[in-house]
């Protein structure tokens, strides 16, 4: 049978039962919107966080003080006192060290900080005045901390737009203004241009003193929580991992790698790290989702079931005048994946919709994959080709005498 | 044309064997018009589920056009059907809410025939049941008569070697039964070979040819040429 006939002869039969033909293809259309939505916003998710964690530098290596021990008792990793100002020079200075760019040692605490009657709980962070290359950082207002401030001890902030918003309100140059931070005054030096962003890494929600005045006046401690070292290029990226991690071994006096009191992260392991987590996440929803599907797929089934029962005696007399069982079969699996791509596409369009109102809503990038698209039209014919076998298989048997003799 | 030798058909259910048919033997030569009569439970209506490869006989042969159809399987017997029978049954069994052209077309789209070639041949086909001014009309605007030679039409449209209709008066008004005869009997005037089932004696007095059957045997084969058997004689036979 052509292809064209049978195209014609299932839309004929579909049209017959619009009502019946509608909701049989809702829950297909329900199920891949459902898988949709939740597989476009598991990738925006992720893209958000990549984008964030790429922002932030390709080149970027992170030493982290490793676990703080005492004995046998091993301490969080990251939580301890292990690196100090001396290492980021060392990293600096070193003969040892030939593809690194700018090292900038950080320290970082929550604190309140106060001005005027307003207060907010941010994170200070005690950074040099190489911070804002490191970090890819362009100032909006007013300058970066200075290598000047962080020599003198300068007590001198920048602030990020996000607490300059909630200090000041909107529309209020900030730079000149006075902050407190622990009690102690800081003058406004800059604004930095807002990276937007949200969650666990805003740096928008940051304020930046010199590293000097935050070990010595406002933290009171000699350690820094973590140094961020630019290398030259990407390309060098496991060379200057290398460097940093001999010349720290040799500084720390430690004979074996595996009991370094340090490590070296660099942006991929980071985004490694949180691409899993939420991938892990976005996989699991979209499990869920599957299982929509497959319920829409059951009834697509019982719908085409209860087709071929009402249709007995015309299967009958298509068999009588020389349909053959494959011909039976083809024309109810083309009526049911009929009915499934048109679910499938619609679901597409409703999942589409669906995941740009939530991203906006939730104020994520709004990604449209390819290949969601494809997943939505194959999968719904699968489902049609699947869940429609068995009716279609029944049609096929029906022994035309009976199928005629059908009232 | 049909060489039936032997034919018996026994149907089981459960425990129980039934004989539909037994020992049929008859012979029927191109350009007959045959009617096979008999009441009801006679087994004529199994007799033409054989001769209409809707069904195989338990025993014996039946030939059709020099093809025996008793042992093929399934998709055979579907393509028998499709090229050598064409089917009017009483209830017409045209495709609901589908026009006239297009029910005529079907067994044509089966048999894989070209779309130009299907369309030429279904606009004659119901020319000659004179149809040809309903082509595009959907069988619920027809009346039974007409539906009914829509049905002659789809039939003839594969150009069968038999003709085999069922009873083919028996939902219509007998004003337009008496218009459906007169298409059969000018399609064998121009020589289609014809086997109609039937118990009304009216009707089949418009064959040639009658066969009477009754529980499951032949009991009575008579010439009618020229409509010469009375119709008190066919009565009585059935």
């Amino acid at each position: 049978m052509e292809y064209r006939e049978l195209l014609a002869e299932s839309i004929g039969a579909l049209t017959l039962n619009k009502m019946r033909t509608a909701l049989a293809t809702l829950g297909i259309v329900i199920g891949i919107g459902a898988v949709i939505a939740l597989v476009s916003l598991g990738q925006a998710g992720q893209k958000a966080v990549s984008d964030q964690i790429q922002s932030l530098g390709s080149n970027l290596l992170t030493v982290l003080p490793g676990a703080q021990r005492s004995g046998a008792v091993r301490g969080a990793a990251g939580g301890g006192t292990s690196l100090t100002i001396a290492d980021a020079n060392a990293i600096t200075s070193s003969p040892q060290i030939t593809t690194v760019q700018n090292v900038s040692p950080e320290i970082s605490r929550r604190e309140q900080v106060t001005a005027g009657r307003n207060n907010t709980n941010t994170q200070v962070i005690g950074v040099v005045d190489v911070y804002d290359d490191v970090r890819n950082m362009t100032m909006a207002e007013g300058t970066f901390i200075t290598k000047r401030d962080v020599d003198s001890l300068a007590k001198v902030a920048v602030i990020g737009p996000q607490v300059a918003t909630d200090l000041f309100g909107d529309g209020i140059d900030p730079v000149g203004q006075s902050i407190r931070i622990n009690k102690i005054a800081f003058r406004v030096a800059g604004v930095p241009v807002s990276k937007g962003g949200s969650g666990f890494f805003n740096q928008d929600d940051m304020v930046f003193i010199p590293i000097s005045t935050a070990q010595q006046q406002v933290f009171g401690v000699d350690y820094v929580s973590d140094i961020s070292v630019e290398a030259k290029s990407s390309d060098v990226m496991t060379e200057a991992e290398n460097q940093i991690g001999t010349l720290l071994l040799q500084r720390h006096r430690i004979s074996d790698p595996a009991q370094a009191d340090f490590q070296i992260l660099s942006q991929q392991d980071i985004l490694g790290a949180a691409t899993q987590v939420t991938g892990t996440f976005s996989a699991l929803l979209s499990g869920i989702a599957a299982i929509s599907l497959l319920v829409g797929g059951i009834g697509i089934m019982n719908i085409m079931l209860v087709t071929v029962t009402e249709r007995t005696r015309e299967i009958g007399l298509r068999k009588a005048l020389g349909a053959k069982k494959q011909t039976v079969i083809t024309q109810f699996l083309t009526e049911s994946v009929i009915l499934t791509v048109m679910g499938g596409m619609f679901g597409m369009f409703l999942g589409i919709a669906l995941s740009f109102v939530i991203a906006k809503i939730i104020n994520l990038p709004f990604v449209l994959s390819l290949s969601s698209i494809v997943l939505a039209i194959v999968v719904s014919g699968g489902i049609g080709i699947l869940f429609g076998w068995y009716p279609a298989q029944k049609a096929a048997g029906l022994s035309p005498i009976e199928a005629l003799r059908y009232e | 044309m049909i060489n039936a030798s032997h034919l018996t058909k026994i149907y089981k259910t459960d425990a129980i064997e039934t004989t539909a048919l037994s020992d049929v033997s008859f012979h029927v030569d191109k350009g007959e018009f045959v009617a096979i009569m008999g009441p009801s439970g006679s087994g004529k209506s199994t007799l033409m589920h054989i001769l209409g490869a809707l069904d195989i006989p338990t025993s014996g042969s039946y030939i059709l056009d020099g093809q025996d159809v008793g042992k093929l399987k399934d998709d055979d017997l579907a393509d028998i059907r499709n090229r050598k029978i064409g089917f009017v049954f009483q209830a017409f069994n045209l495709l609901p809410r589908t026009t006239a052209i297009r029910n005529v077309m079907l067994p044509m789209i089966y048999a894989g025939v070209a779309a130009e070639k299907r369309e030429e041949t279904a606009k004659a086909m119901l020319t000659r049941v004179g149809l040809g001014n309903r082509l595009y009309h959907t069988s619920n605007q027809l009346s039974g008569g007409q539906q009914q030679r829509v049905a002659i039409a789809r039939a003839l449209v594969m150009n069968p070697a038999i003709l085999l209709a069922d009873e083919p008066t028996g939902n219509i008004a007998s004003a337009q039964a008496e218009e459906v005869m007169a298409i059969f009997r000018r399609l064998n005037d121009d020589g289609h070979t014809i086997v109609m089932i039937t118990h009304e004696p009216d009707i089949a007095i418009h064959s040639k040819r009658i066969i009477t059957v009754k529980d499951g045997k032949i009991i009575a084969d008579k010439k009618n040429r020229q409509n010469r058997v009375k119709l008190q004689e066919i009565k009585e036979d059935g």
